[in-house]
C-alpha cells in the first residue's frame, strides 16, 4: 500500500488563470492537477497523490487565517499521510500561502509537509521554522531540480528516515540547533578552519551568522525646534515592577510607555528589565540608559519642539533578530502615526 | 534615527546609519563614577551629539565620534 499525498497549488499552477482569477475560492480535484503529474512521478510507487487542493493567491492573502482553516479541511477530507505545496518559486503569495499551509498542516493534521520556494520568497522568511521547504529557483523554469528534491525529501520523512542538514537534502535552513558529537574537539575544529581560511581555501561554519538587511539613510532633519523627539531603547527601562513582563533575555514583546508628566526618571519609578548586564546603575538612575531629564531641559530650552509622550522599550539580550525586527517595524508604525520626526534608539 | 550605543561593532553589523559611541554598556549615557552634576553634564553631550547626527546628512553608515 502506499502513501496518501495531497497536493496544494494555487490557480496559475492549475491552468486556471493569471492574475485576473487570483481571487479563485478553494476547491478539490481527484488525482493530479498540473505540476502533481511530475511529483507524482517522482514518489515512485510508494506515494500517490490522491488529491489536489487548489486556490487562488489573493483569494488566500485576503484572509490568511480564514483560507488556511478552509483549505485545511480539504486536505483533511483526502485523509492524507503527507502533504506536498508549490514549489512557489519566487510568487509571494503563494509562498506565503504554502508556508501558511504548511505551519497549520504540521500544528493541525501532525503529518509530513514540504514545499519548495526561491530563498528571497517572503514565505520562506515567515514560515522557514515551521516547515521544510527545498530551495528553488526563482521561476518554473527550475520546477526540474524542485521535484525530486521535494519528493524525496517527503518520502524519508514519510518512512521517518533521518532527514541531514539543509546542504545534504537542499532544503532551506529553518534556524533550529541540534546536537551533534564531533570526533575532534572545537579548538581543533576551530584551528583547522582558520588555517583553511587563511589558505583561502573553503571551509564550512558551524555557526552561520543571521544576515542583516541594509536600509538607506533618512534625509537629516532640517528644522530641530520644530521637531518631536521620541526615545527608544533596548536597553529595557520600564516603570518599575516592570508591569508588562518583559523578559530579561529572548524578549518576546516590547513595552509602550507614557513619560507624560516625568521631568527625570528615578529609581522610585522606573527600573531596567534587562537581564544581560549589571542592572545596579539603571536601576539607580534610569536616565543613564533613557535619557529622560536631558531630553526635558533641551524640550524647555526649545532645541527641540517636543518630546514624544511615549517611550517603547525591549531587552535587546539574546532576542531573536526576526522579533527585533518585528517590533521595530511596529514601533516605526506607531511613531510615524503619531507624528514623531526623529527617534534617538538607545541601546546597553 | 540615531543608535545611541556602547558596541559600535555591533551597531555597524546591524546596519543603524547614525551611531554615537556611548559611554559603557551598563551605563551608555551615564558615569556612575562621577558626581551628579559631571555626570549630567556628560548625558547632555552625547544627547547634543545624537541631535547634531539627526541633522547631519549621510549617504553612508556613519559613526559620530568628538
Amino acid at each position: 500500500m502506499s502513501y496518501r499525498v495531497v497536493h496544494y497549488i494555487n490557480q496559475f499552477f492549475a491552468g486556471i488563470g493569471g492574475e485576473e482569477k487570483a481571487d479563485y475560492a478553494p476547491e478539490t480535484r481527484e488525482g493530479v492537477v498540473g505540476p502533481g503529474m511530475a511529483l507524482n512521478a517522482a514518489l515512485g510507487n510508494e506515494a500517490e497523490i490522491v488529491g489536489t487542493v487548489i486556490c487562488g493567491d489573493t483569494y488566500f492573502a485576503s484572509d490568511m487565517a480564514k483560507t488556511s482553516a478552509e483549505v485545511l479541511e480539504l486536505i483533511r477530507k483526502f485523509e492524507p499521510d503527507a502533504v506536498l505545496l508549490g514549489p512557489a518559486f519566487n510568487a509571494g503569495r503563494y509562498g506565503s500561502a504554502c508556508g501558511a499551509m504548511g505551519d497549520a498542516i504540521s500544528k493541525e493534521l501532525g503529518i509530513p509537509v514540504v514545499s519548495g520556494m526561491f530563498p528571497e520568497n517572503p514565505g520562506v522568511e515567515m514560515y522557514r521554522k515551521s516547515l521544510y521547504i527545498i530551495e528553488t529557483a526563482d521561476s518554473a523554469r527550475g520546477m526540474g531540480k524542485a521535484v525530486p528534491a521535494m519528493a524525496k525529501l517527503l518520502l524519508k520523512l514519510l518512512k521517518g528516515e533521518k532527514v541531514g542538514l539543509p546542504a545534504e537534502e537542499g532544503y532551506i535552513e529553518r534556524g533550529l540547533r541540534i546536537n551533534k558529537f564531533f570526533e575532534t574537539m572545537a579548538s581543533e575544529r576551530c584551528v583547522d578552519m582558520f588555517v583553511k581560511k587563511l589558505k583561502g581555501e573553503p571551509f564550512e561554519t558551524e555557526y552561520p551568522m543571521p544576515v542583516f538587511d541594509r536600509v538607506d539613510p533618512n534625509p537629516p532633519i532640517v528644522d530641530m525646534a520644530n521637531s518631536t523627539v521620541a526615545l527608544v531603547t533596548s536597553g529595557g527601562i520600564c516603570p518599575k515592577g516592570n508591569p508588562d513582563h518583559i523578559e530579561a533575555s529572548s524578549a518576546s514583546k516590547y513595552g509602550e510607555y507614557s513619560i507624560e508628566g516625568f521631568d527625570d526618571l528615578t529609581s522610585a519609578d522606573h527600573c531596567t528589565a534587562h537581564g544581560g548586564y549589571d542592572a545596579t546603575y539603571a536601576d539607580d538612575d534610569p536616565d543613564r540608559v533613557l535619557p529622560v531629564d536631558v531630553m526635558r531641559e533641551m524640550e524647555k530650552e526649545g532645541v527641540f519642539k517636543k518630546l514624544h509622550n511615549k517611550f517603547y522599550t525591549t531587552v535587546g539580550n539574546g532576542t531573536a533578530v526576526a522579533s527585533a525586527k518585528k517590533f521595530g517595524a511596529e514601533i516605526a508604525l506607531k511613531l510615524k502615526a503619531d507624528g514623531v520626526d526623529a527617534v534617538i534608539l538607545t541601546s546597553t | 534615527m540615531v543608535h545611541v550605543c556602547t558596541i559600535v561593532p555591533i551597531s555597524l553589523t546591524v546596519g543603524a546609519n547614525r551611531i554615537v559611541p556611548a559611554v559603557a554598556i551598563p551605563h551608555p549615557l551615564g558615569d556612575p563614577s562621577k558626581p551628579f552634576e559631571e555626570e549630567k553634564t556628560i548625558r547632555r553631550h552625547l544627547v547634543e551629539k545624537a541631535l547634531k547626527a539627526l541633522q547631519t546628512p549621510v549617504s553612508e553608515q556613519t559613526v559620530f565620534n568628538d
